[in-house]
């Protein structure tokens, strides 16, 4: 045996190693034959079913082809059991084809192609210890070569650049800014964080406090017009502004979506007698109580509310607020009630906020602690 | 006079003949039925909702008062729990929804009340309708014209279906899924199934606001903006699932499970079946 407890007899080549076993080797079962193999009937019969198996498959291609140019598709589309028909032709055809195709080959493999039995033995996975000692020769000659362990300057000189280069990703980091300062806190709802445009369209309305309006078409809402147990998607009515001159939405785009996606809020009509909290009275007007539509666990738009319980329940992790107490946490992952808004009437009789929410809506985020 | 009499002495010649006695009866038949249904209903409508009205209060009064109380007032029990919400106020409506799906008569408490068999017939609905009606304001019964499109261009009704489209993801999806699949709500509640419902139960449901549900009154979403939302809901059953099997369109969950269970199950098939054994026989190949 060499030092390394390698056995000799692998050097080079990869014969199987002649070892003595304990128990004598009791050799290979005999080979038993496939009925394909022995009988010819089973032979033809296989071939047959695999013939088969591959004439189905050019018939499926065959009807891809058919479905492609039969069956209408666009405005109008051809329909089977209510689906679309060439979708649905189209994908069965080629299911068909690539089955029978698959199946065709793994039953020739199976049934028909020759069937040996081979013996392969297991050899060290290791290379001959010559191999391995060249290698690190080529390693030591190549350091040795460099010089690199006898210019520590030219060394250190490479360490370095190693090192800024590095840091190369980390600055770029940077493209994740700037950070959002303290736009978290505040929503459209909020008059002073208007854009210019935005600001130019509210001087022509002549009114000093935003209307609740409804979400999708804009309507704004009067006291009168809600019934105990209604519920209200609603928006801010910037939204929905249009120019006086271009007939064209003030706030569009990702401009939009942001805020939308921030100062969505919902209406809930309910007996004032029912309120518990002195917040939410104080905020509502007439039993009606307007709640951010933002989730505060991870922000799923939330409004699955039960009249009867005034329990709103967020659909992506079951979080409960109580509509009636200030948006307390009845249940579920979040940490936070949820945000009221402070409703109040209007001139003109409109339910409008009072002020934006007086904390930041949705889920937490990190400078808020 | 003489006039007269010539052709009916005519007449009077036939009034032994052999048919003349069912040609009487038929006469007879015809006009009594054609002047019952010339006036009756006429008549019959004037006093309807009173009649409609004490009738229902019968009905009410065997059918519902255990728990809606013998006035409709509501009942309580000993611990402070509604058994029946009071019915002053809820409008025909309500009763026309709740009695015409089979909801009510209640058979069981439970998390929700179960859809089942209709109970009463049409007209006894329409006079509990009346009665509950009776208690108190609230909506009446809607009527076809409030929740067709008939009527309308075809732009115009793509317009409304368009627009009912937006409405529905934005006040209804939340509860009653994407495509009216319905879906799961706390403690054992369901939002059911709303494709496929006709089209007044819808508008009644939004109305009324059943069981846990939120109320859409005409103040909240008008009538228009009801149709558009029922007219969107048509069109979904309408328009073909173009993409394949929608497999009910109950969201990413079940997509996601057949995915998982059929289709790499059959995957897990297949590669099983490739590296099975073949079949092997204990006879010898013959030497060739």
């Amino acid at each position: 045996m060499a030092p390394d407890n390698l056995p000799e007899t692998t050097h080079g080549d990869h014969t199987p190693v002649a070892t003595h076993e304990p128990i004598p080797d009791p050799g290979l079962p005999a080979h038993q034959w496939r009925p394909t193999d022995v009988d010819p009937k089973a032979e033809r019969r296989a071939e047959r079913q695999v013939a088969s198996l591959f004439v189905l498959a050019a018939l499926g291609a065959v009807g891809f082809i058919a479905s492609y140019v039969i069956f209408k598709v666009g405005d109008n589309p051809d329909t089977i059991a209510n689906l679309g028909a060439s979708n649905l032709m189209l994908g069965l055809c080629l299911a068909v084809t690539l089955l029978g195709m698959g199946a065709g080959m793994i039953q020739l493999a199976r049934k028909l192609m020759a069937d040996h039995e081979i013996v392969e033995m297991r050899h060290p996975a290791a290379s001959s210890q010559a191999d391995r000692e060249a290698a690190v020769d080529i390693l030591k000659t190549g350091l040795d070569e460099s010089g690199l362990g006898r210019r520590p300057l030219i060394r250190n000189t490479l360490l370095a650049a190693g090192g800024v280069l590095g840091l190369l990703p980390v600055v770029m980091l940077r493209d994740l800014g700037p950070l959002p300062g303290d736009k978290l806190d505040h929503t459209i709802w909020d008059i002073d964080t208007w854009t210019p445009e935005m600001q130019a369209w509210w001087t022509t309305q002549n009114r000093t406090l935003q209307r609740v309006v409804r979400d999708v078409v804009g309507t704004p809402i009067k006291v009168t017009e809600l019934e105990i147990g209604d519920l209200v998607n609603a928006e801010p009515e910037v939204m929905f502004a249009v120019d006086a001159e271009t007939k064209q939405p003030i706030v569009e785009g990702t401009q939009l979506l942001v805020d939308k996606s921030k100062a969505a809020v919902i209406l809930h009509r309910m007996l004032p007698s029912d309120i518990v909290s002195a917040q939410t009275l104080n905020w509502s007007v007439d039993g009606i109580v307007c709640y951010s539509k933002i989730c505060t666990h991870v922000g799923c738009p939330i409004s699955l509310n039960e009249r009867t319980t005034h329990h709103l329940l967020c659909p992506c992790h079951q979080s409960t607020f109580d509509l009636a107490d200030s948006g307390r946490v009845l249940f579920g992952p979040a940490a936070r009630a949820l945000p009221q808004l402070q409703l109040t009437v209007d001139d003109e009789g409109y339910l409008a906020a009072k002020r934006d929410f007086t904390e930041p809506v949705g889920p937490s985020f990190w400078e808020r602690g | 006079m003489r006039l007269l009499n010539r052709p009916l002495g005519r007449l009077s010649r036939h009034r032994r003949g052999p048919v003349a006695g069912l040609l009487v009866v038929l006469l007879g038949l015809v006009l009594t039925g054609g002047l019952y249904a010339a006036f009756s209903p006429a008549s019959a409508r004037e006093n309807d909702s009173a009649a409609q009205i004490k009738s229902g209060r019968q009905l009410f009064l065997v059918g519902c008062s255990f728990c809606h109380g013998s006035n409709g007032q509501g009942v309580k029990t000993l611990d402070g729990n509604q058994l029946g919400p009071s019915l002053v106020g809820v409008g025909a409506a309500a009763v026309d929804f709740q009695v015409g799906t089979g909801r009510m008569p209640a058979v069981q408490l439970g998390p929700q009340v179960q859809q089942k068999e209709v109970t009463y017939t049409p007209d006894e609905i329409a006079e509990l309708a009346a009665y509950v009606a009776s208690l108190g304001p609230g909506p009446a019964i809607p009527t076809a014209s409030d929740y067709s499109l008939a009527g309308l261009t075809d732009a115009q009704r793509e317009e409304a279906i368009a627009r009912g489209g937006q409405i529905f993801l934005t006040n209804c999806t939340a509860c009653h899924n994407f495509e009216g699949s319905g879906g799961a709500m706390p403690r054992g509640g369901y939002a059911p199934k709303i494709r496929g419902v006709e089209p007044k139960y819808i508008f009644e449901a939004m109305l009324t606001g059943p069981q846990a549900m939120d109320n859409f009154s005409n103040g909240n979403l008008s009538v228009d903006e009801k149709r558009d939302i029922i007219a969107y809901l048509q069109s979904l059953q309408d328009n073909p699932d173009y993409g394949g099997f929608g497999m009910g369109g109950i969201g990413p969950v079940s997509e996601g499970l057949f995915a998982w269970l059929v289709g790499i199950g059959s995957l897990v098939g297949v590669a099983t079946w490739i590296a099975a054994h073949t079949a092997r026989t204990s006879k010898e190949k013959a030497e060739s």
